[in-house]
């Protein structure tokens, strides 16, 4: 069973859905019992981090999350759910994030180069660190596979932990993962076969 | 590098695809989840579902069959047609919708973009806009293209843009259902005013419409068009290898 968290940010409905459609079993839920006995978490998310985080604290799901990271459950944060898991981000201010990744998140504004219209929202192909092995969530995936983004800001001081990158006018941050912990700035939800190829695999860790 | 967006657009009314569709291996080609599958198996990068529904009982119909859409296809799904408040959004984003589109609902109340931005984000926010030609003017049409709003479409467009609107739909009267190309004198006009994606719609008749489009105007994100998928005139993977092969990223 999938646990998808519910913390009152953005819509799970398509989430849901595609780990229907792909024979994963899920429940959307803001109950500590329940994500306890679900073998895998997605923190999901939309929006601005700030409000975010909050949200994520006044409903006890923070705690929650870093007691199931640390049991060593597999962990998936999507798109602003992912930014929630490092430090802190300097969203129209800066706020403290779960510090389950070290790094930060930043406007990609100044990271890309000019002309390049933020959001960068659209499909954008995948690199995978040549260094690195791969991601067993991207181990289905060849590079250059499309995924798609919508976001406006980004995570650096990550190198470590990043997974995969994706170029627009920089190489930015597209996932990383540490030990248990994963996270897409891009939606798997929404990135057709590709996508279900990614989510497939995190459930089966 | 982030690809151009190739973008089918269904209208539909009281739950069912209009316009005449030519498709072979589809059962009912008159069915929005049939279709809207269809499109994203075979390569579409979105999905653009126009309600033009008159009645009540026709929005609630088109509701119950979005979810259906939503429940098959992984691809960003975008819903306009009859949206004219907040409840309209939620309606339907509680549905699947990724991204709302209003067109005449902005013009009636501008101020229906501020609070969807600030409810949903920009990025859920599209702005539609029908452009004709008056007196070489680039003026805005409201109603389906029915009324002329007498208003400069270029002001309009980055008026609601500073409002929040994350996207521009960009529908030529003018080049719409000539198929001979899209409108590009509007288009970069369009381009050169506002900093989100900008969609390019109306005049598409060939796969080199598409072509010239991309090249011309490498500022435009996405080409969106009906009648020339639904009719099979273009086949949308044919059409993204054609534009790879022209070297036009795109997701393949």
């Amino acid at each position: 069973m999938v646990g998808i968290i519910d913390y009152g940010v953005g819509n799970l409905f398509s989430l849901k859905s595609s780990l229907a459609y792909i024979g994963e079993e899920a429940v959307v839920t803001n109950d500590p019992a329940v994500l306890q006995k679900c073998d895998h978490i997605i923190l999901p998310g939309v929006g601005a981090f700030g409000d975010a985080a909050e949200k994520l604290r006044q409903s006890g799901m923070a705690e929650v999350v870093l007691k199931e990271a640390a049991a060593g459950k597999p962990l998936l944060g999507i798109c602003l759910g992912m930014q929630l898991l490092f430090e802190k981000s300097y969203e129209y201010g800066e706020y403290a994030g779960l510090e389950l990744i070290p790094g930060v998140v930043r406007p990609i504004a100044p990271m890309i180069s000019e002309g390049l219209k933020v959001p960068h929202i659209g499909w954008n192909g995948l690199h995978f660190p040549k260094e690195k092995e791969k991601s067993p969530i991207f181990a289905d995936l060849a590079e250059n596979d499309c995924v798609y983004f919508v976001h406006s800001f980004a995570a650096v001081d990550c190198a470590d932990f990043v997974t995969a990158t994706a170029e627009y006018g920089a190489e930015l941050t597209a996932a990383v993962a540490r030990g248990n912990v994963y996270g897409c700035q891009f939606h798997p939800e929404k990135s057709g076969e590709v996508g279900l190829k990614i989510l497939k695999a995190f459930c089966n860790l | 590098m982030i690809t151009k967006r190739i973008i089918p657009c269904l209208d539909v009314k009281d739950g069912r695809v209009v316009k005449g569709i030519n498709f072979q291996g589809l059962n009912d080609v008159s069915s929005p989840i049939e279709l809207g599958k269809y499109y994203s198996d075979n390569g579409a990068d979105e999905l653009v579902f126009y309600d033009i529904t008159a009645s009540a009982e026709g929005r609630a119909l088109f509701t119950d069959i979005l979810k259906k859409v939503a429940e098959t296809i992984f691809i960003p799904l975008t819903v306009g047609g009859g949206i004219n408040t907040l409840e309209d959004f939620d309606r339907v984003l509680k549905c699947g919708a990724d991204k709302v589109s209003v067109n005449s609902g902005a013009i009636k109340n501008p101020d229906l973009i501020a609070q969807a931005a600030q409810k949903y984000g920009d990025q859920c926010v599209v702005l539609s806009v029908d452009v004709k030609r008056v007196d070489g003017k680039f003026t805005v049409f409201a109603k389906g293209g029915r009324e002329n709003t007498g208003m400069d479409a270029i002001e309009w467009i980055k008026k609601c843009v500073a409002l929040g609107a994350g996207e521009v739909v960009v529908n030529s009267i003018d080049t719409d259902g000539v198929k001979k190309g899209f409108d590009l004198e509007m288009l970069e006009a369009v381009c050169d005013a506002v900093s989100v994606p900008v969609i390019a719609s109306g005049g598409a008749g060939s796969m080199e419409d598409f072509v010239t489009l991309f090249k011309e105007l490498p500022k435009v994100d996405a080409g969106l068009a009906a009648s020339i998928f639904h009719f099979s005139e273009v086949n949308i993977k044919e059409l993204k290898e054609r534009l790879a092969k022209e070297n036009i990223p795109m997701r393949l």
